[in-house]
This record gives C-alpha cells, structure tokens and sequence, in this order.
C-alpha cells in the first residue's frame, strides 16, 4: 500500500469514527442492559401462575379458550376501540392482544393486554406510554424519541461504523507489519499501550462488530421495509380488494374460523400473530395470520395466510419476501438473545470490547496533540525561569 | 508510517490469526442461529475465541 492510499483510508477511519462514537457509545451502554431484559423482567415483575402451564398459546389444544371469547374480554375492557394485533406464545398459554383507537393508530396510541388463554384471566396490561426503566432505555437505544427520523438516523450511524471498522482493518495491515499478532506494548508509553489495544479489539472483535452493527441498521429500518412489503407483496396478494371500502370493525367476522381455515392451508406450523385489517400489516379487508417455518431456523421466517375478515375464505399464503426475512433474521443477530444464557454473556463481554474500543481510539485521536501542548509547556516553563 | 521497513511481515501471516477468529465468530453467530444443544454449545466456544486472544495476548505478549 502506498503512502497516500494509508493517509487516505486513516482519513476515512477517523472521520468515520469520530462522527459515530459519541452514539455508538450510547448504543453500548444502553445495550448492555437490554442484552439482559428477559432475565431482568424476570425479577422484577410477577410470573403469573398459568391454567394450562407448558402449553403454548400457538396451540390448538383442548382446554384452551376459543380467540374469538379472549377478542370480547379483551375489547370489554377497552370500550370503543378496535383490534390491532393478536399474538401467541409457543410455550406458555400466555397471549396479547393489542387494540387501538384505530386500525392504523400510532404505536403510541395502542394497548396491549396479556392473557392465559387456559383460564381467560387477564394477566397484564401495558400502554406504549407506560415509563420504567427498560422502556426508557429501548427507546433510547431504537430512536433517541425521535421516532421514524431518529431511527433513520442511527442507521447512517450504523454504516458510518461499517465504515469504520473496514478502514481499521485496512489500517491494521501497516501498523501490524513489524508486530506479532497479539503484541501489546503496555510499557513503554500510554499511547503505545492504547493503540495496540485499539488494534488487537477491533481485530478480534471484527466478526461480531460487523454483524451486530448491519443487523442494527437493517433492525433501524424496519418501518421502511414493512411499508415496502404493504406496497409491493401484499398489494399484489390481495389485488382482487383494490379498490374496496376498508371493511368497517363491525362486520369483522369469527378469528376462530379463520384460524382454522389458515390451518388448513400452513398445517403444523404455529401461527405467531394475527393482524388485523387497516393496520401496518395486512390489507384493508384481512385477517393475516402469520405463521413460523417449523424448524429451529425457519421458525424466525414467517408466511402470512390472509383471510378475509368477513366471510372468512382464504385468500392467498405466500412467504415473506427476503428483504423482510432479513429483517426477521437481524432481531436476534442483534439482540444475542437465541443461544441461552452464556450467549448473552458474551454478548455482553463483546460489547464492552467494543466500548474500550471506541474509548481507545477517541484517547488517540486527542492525545496526538499533547507532544505540541509538553513543548508549549516546556517553553513556558524556560521563559518563566528567568522572571524569578 | 513504516516506511524504513519496506519488507515487513507478509499479509498472509498478518491476517492469520484475525482471519481465523473472524471465520470462528461467523460460525458461532449462525450456529445458534440453526438450533439448540450442541449448535448453541458451538456458538459459546466460537465466539468465546476474542475473549481467548485477549487473555492470552495479555498473558504472553503484556511487555
């Protein structure tokens, strides 16, 4: 590598890194905790005692409660509003079911009751505004409370990171050239100590970085691909609506019916959510009852079976495109929460890799300017000698 | 920067090591991914592979 091309790429890392470090060091620190949210809810809120505990919601199992009885509890406690989601749990009987104002109402204007569909009790309800502590930090670490602008803006940072990382690499090369791998010279000065450190994390950190980062952008763009998939796919699988009056609540026909027609077309697999017609995703006029692939990896790939709300025929099934399936894919690449609990542990341990990281090479870029500072100090000092 | 010393260490032995965990940390995000047992046992020791380097570069290369 030549001379210029070394100072051109150590421009493009510095530049990079000094626009995203200040939010890669807020995504870090409120990502730790978050790695740990399951285990974290776990002892802080109160485990409901199930009806039927082990069997999952997804199921249809006798015993369990028909939709269309825990829809009318569910709506009995929100008078005048309409349904927006229902979803299941593959190992507990527990289940949502989130209304709104309206079909299309903002996130924040929505409601989500938890059930045991085993005893039809309510276990929990939860309001979008509702505070606390891990609330509070996922919407910092999503948007900032910025909404749709704020998530678009973390994705640049995203990419300003992605950036980052594939010039440090090419920068590795020439600092690297007279040095094992794993050399930290951590006597001879601070700034020597900092930048092998600097190199050897972001080397061996390069794989988890990468990939936590671009999920991270694909996760931050999440409402644009939705919207995508409404426009493109779904439009064309119910082509044959185009052009209809959006089925009014009231004539919203049996969930229980469509259930089981869904079944009929998806059979074996578990149906995660339905959602509802006027809402982000399905028609004006359908029931989409999403179902997982029925293995480990497939599980995360939905397809969704649309039914017509009203009469309750099948409309069409197709699966999710792939950029939705990338999407699917990039929560838990993001999250780590899909290996157990040491996973999660790691998680966490390469994310304070990643917070050194940054904090090395932020102390880099400020301490090249101490040698000038010791001389303006040492000249100081030589003037002010002779004033004694 | 290095200018003095035109011929250091080739590419190939200075990507190595950095390549090899690279490919390790792959393999542990995505076998996760595939199932439990030992697909998540995999992903543990795969990725626990940047842990390891830095210990052990704080072991033996600490100078």
């Amino acid at each position: 590598m030549t001379q210029r091309a070394i100072r051109l790429w150590f421009l493009v890392h510095k530049w990079s890194s000094l626009v995203c470090t200040i939010f890669l060091l807020m995504l870090c620190i409120t990502g730790l905790p978050l790695i740990f949210h399951d285990e974290i809810d776990l002892m802080t809120e109160e485990q409901p005692e199930f009806g039927m505990p082990g069997i999952g919601s997804s199921s249809n199992a006798d015993g369990l409660l028909s939709l269309d009885q825990m829809m009318r509890s569910a709506l009995a406690n929100r008078p005048g509003e309409v349904p927006v989601f229902m979803a299941f749990d593959n190992d507990q009987p527990s289940m949502t079911v989130t209304t709104a104002p309206r079909p299309d109402s903002p996130g924040a204007e929505m409601t989500i009751q938890s059930f045991d569909r085993s005893t039809g009790e309510q276990i929990g309800v939860t309001a979008d505004s509702d505070g606390g502590m891990m609330h509070f930090l996922l919407q910092l670490h999503t948007d900032m409370f910025l909404g749709l602008p704020g998530m678009l803006f973390l994705a640049a940072i995203g990419i300003l990171f992605t950036a980052a990382l594939i010039s440090g690499v090419v920068l590795y090369a020439p600092f690297m050239r007279k040095l094992e791998f794993g050399t930290l010279r951590v006597s001879r000065s601070p700034r020597l100590k900092w930048l092998d450190y600097h190199n050897l994390l972001g080397i061996v950190a390069l794989a988890w970085m990468l990939v936590v980062g671009l999920t991270g952008v694909i996760n931050a763009l999440s409402t644009p691909i939705e919207d995508i998939w409404q426009a493109n796919e779904l439009a064309d699988m119910t082509s044959e609506y185009t052009g209809r009056e959006a089925l009014s609540p009231a004539r919203y026909g049996s969930l229980d019916r469509a259930m089981a027609q869904a079944r009929t077309v998806l059979p074996g697999n578990n149906p995660q959510f339905i959602a509802f017609p006027g809402g982000a995703f399905s028609s004006k006029h359908h029931y989409a009852v999403f179902f997982q692939g029925d293995t480990p990896l497939t599980e995360r790939l939905l397809t969704p079976a649309l039914i017509d709300a009203e009469t309750g025929q099948f409309t069409d099934a197709r699966p999710m495109p792939w950029y939705y399936q990338a999407l699917s894919l990039s929560r838990p690449l993001h999250f780590g929460d899909y290996g157990g609990f040491p996973l999660k542990l790691l998680w966490a341990t390469l994310t304070l890799f990643t917070i050194v990281l940054l904090g090395s090479g932020l102390y880099l870029w400020l301490v090249k300017k101490e040698p000038s500072s010791r001389a303006h100090l040492r000249q100081i000092e030589q003037l002010a000698v002779p004033a004694e | 920067m290095n200018k003095r010393h035109k011929r250091g260490l080739p590419l190939r032995v200075i990507f190595a090591w950095p390549a090899a965990i690279f490919v390790l940390g792959f393999v542990g995000l995505v076998s996760a991914l595939t199932g439990d047992g030992w697909r998540d046992g995999l992903s543990w020791l795969a990725l626990a592979a940047p842990v390891a380097a830095l210990a052990w570069a704080m072991r033996s290369h600490g100078r």
